[in-house]
């Protein structure tokens, strides 16, 4: 049984088809890049996944059940979302980085934020960082730590690299790969074609809404 | 009173030649407005000449009930009015209705049981007619406000509905954005009381010869419960209208 599976889906909007009859399967442990121009859907497949939005046509299963059938709050928190631009609210940095904790009522663990903060090679003090003094680049690493404070079991990447230099789009496609390994499902969209190869084992190309290529690398 | 100073139809005539001055300026401005302005006042005219009737004879119609029923009613048509700002807000009608009733009814328990108004129908229709129009303009403001918020900080709501956060949380800064929108215009007439204008009712006690602290004394109730109004329905009509923006399945419209 795949651990996410797409069967016919279509998402249509205002009379305009974004998502055309795709059919996928993603195994656990997936490394899966997205590739394809602006506007070809690739973010609609992400909102697909996390139930963001619904399928107009199609069923999408998670661990062989119709994704309508889950808890949607329950669900988000398995299969987390990382935008392409992070919004992050309160305050301060620890204001999103308490926040999963909140959610699911439980207590704040300072050595799992201690460990994030290191993967990402960022100093703890920036806990108390108020969000308005954080670079675009800070930004979007923090809204990616927030949404694997809780390990989910698929992470979707909507082009998190895009804002970053060159050193930290190593340090986050370093934290990306380590995830993976450790058996975290990965979806990211990408638009550099040398990222999407490097880690991924499966790329999916799509192009007005429908899939050109689904090629199996490794 | 004293010292009424009663106006004369006549005198009522040629102050009405200033609605002259309003038609030029759209003529002359191309505002395109002059039969907009021309429709408001015929309107004003017939609705005041109406409620002079009909108030002469409601008030003196001592029964609760049909004061009631009066007060009810006006608050069917504030409700209905501001629904018209929130078309996409399901159940917008029931939403502001119950609102509405809430927050008039609230402020006038208060100022009955302290005494303040009497549940005459001289006192409870102009003062409810006061408290349950600036409520329905604060809900028209607040609906406006949550539309637009809805569209603009869409990716807002999403991102914390991604992180598996209920759809209440999910748009608890559009909600106070909203009901904040619907108080402001309340709270910033109250603080500019006296200094900016004279508001109407201390103008109308003042005019009509009565003292000026005894005008204030009324002005202040009125400023008091046209806040505590506001603020009650606001607060009500935003907590519930948040929800049409979703759907069964949690997720933004």
């Amino acid at each position: 049984m795949s651990l996410l599976e797409f069967s016919h889906v279509s998402f249509t909007r205002e009379n305009r088809t974004i998502v055309n009859d795709l059919s996928l399967s993603i195994e656990a442990g997936d490394f899966l890049s997205i590739v394809g121009p602006s506007g070809s859907g690739k973010s609609t497949v992400l909102r697909l996944c996390c139930h963001l939005i619904s399928p107009t046509e199609g069923t999408i299963h998670f661990h062989g059940q119709d994704l309508m059938r889950f808890n949607p709050m329950e669900l988000r928190k398995q299969i987390s979302y990382c935008f392409q631009m992070p919004y992050l609210f309160g305050d301060t940095v620890r204001n999103n980085l308490e926040y999963p904790f909140l959610l699911r009522n439980k207590p704040v663990d300072p050595d799992r934020l201690e460990e994030l903060f290191a993967a990402f090679q960022m100093s703890t003090s920036n806990l108390e960082k108020e969000i308005q003094h954080l670079s675009g680049g800070e930004k979007q690493r923090i809204a990616l730590m927030r949404s694997i404070v809780f390990q989910p079991e698929i992470l979707l990447l909507d082009e998190v690299t895009s804002a970053l230099d060159v050193a930290n789009t190593q340090i986050v496609e370093k934290v990306i790969e380590a995830l993976n390994q450790a058996g975290i499902t990965i979806l990211w969209i990408t638009h550099n074609p040398e990222q999407s190869r490097k880690y991924a084992n499966k790329i999916l190309t799509i192009d007005t809404g429908e899939v050109r290529s689904l090629e199996a690398i490794r | 009173m004293n010292g009424s100073a009663a106006i004369q139809t006549s005198s009522l005539l040629i102050a009405s030649s200033l609605v002259l001055v309003t038609l030029f300026f759209s003529y002359w401005q191309k505002l395109k407005l002059e039969k907009e302005t021309l429709i408001s006042v015929i309107r004003a005219v017939i609705q005041l000449i109406a409620v002079g009737y009909v108030l002469n004879y409601v008030f003196g119609v001592k029964n609760p009930l049909f004061t009631t029923f009066l007060l009810l009613f006006m608050t069917f048509n504030a409700a209905y009015n501001a629904a018209k700002r929130g078309r996409t807000i399901r159940h917008g009608l029931e939403i502001s209705f119950f609102s509405i009733l809430i927050g008039a009814l609230v402020t006038l328990t208060v100022l009955l049981l302290s005494k303040t108004i009497h549940y005459e129908p001289y006192q409870m229709i102009p003062i409810g007619g006061m408290i349950i129009s600036n409520a329905m303009v604060a809900l028209g403001l607040c609906y406006k406000q949550m539309t637009a918020d809805f569209k603009t900080k869409r990716e807002e709501v999403e991102t914390k509905l991604a992180l598996g956060t209920d759809i209440r949380a999910s748009s608890i800064d559009i909600i106070r954005d909203s009901i904040k929108t619907g108080m402001l215009p309340t709270i910033d007439s109250a603080k500019t009381l006296g200094i900016v204008s004279l508001p109407g009712m201390m103008t109308g006690l003042i005019l009509a010869g009565a003292s000026p602290l005894e005008a204030i004394k009324y002005q202040l109730m009125v400023t008091f419960m046209l806040l505590s109004t506001t603020a009650i329905a606001s607060f009500i009509a935003c907590s519930l209208a948040y929800r049409a923006f979703f759907n069964a399945r949690m997720q933004v419209k």
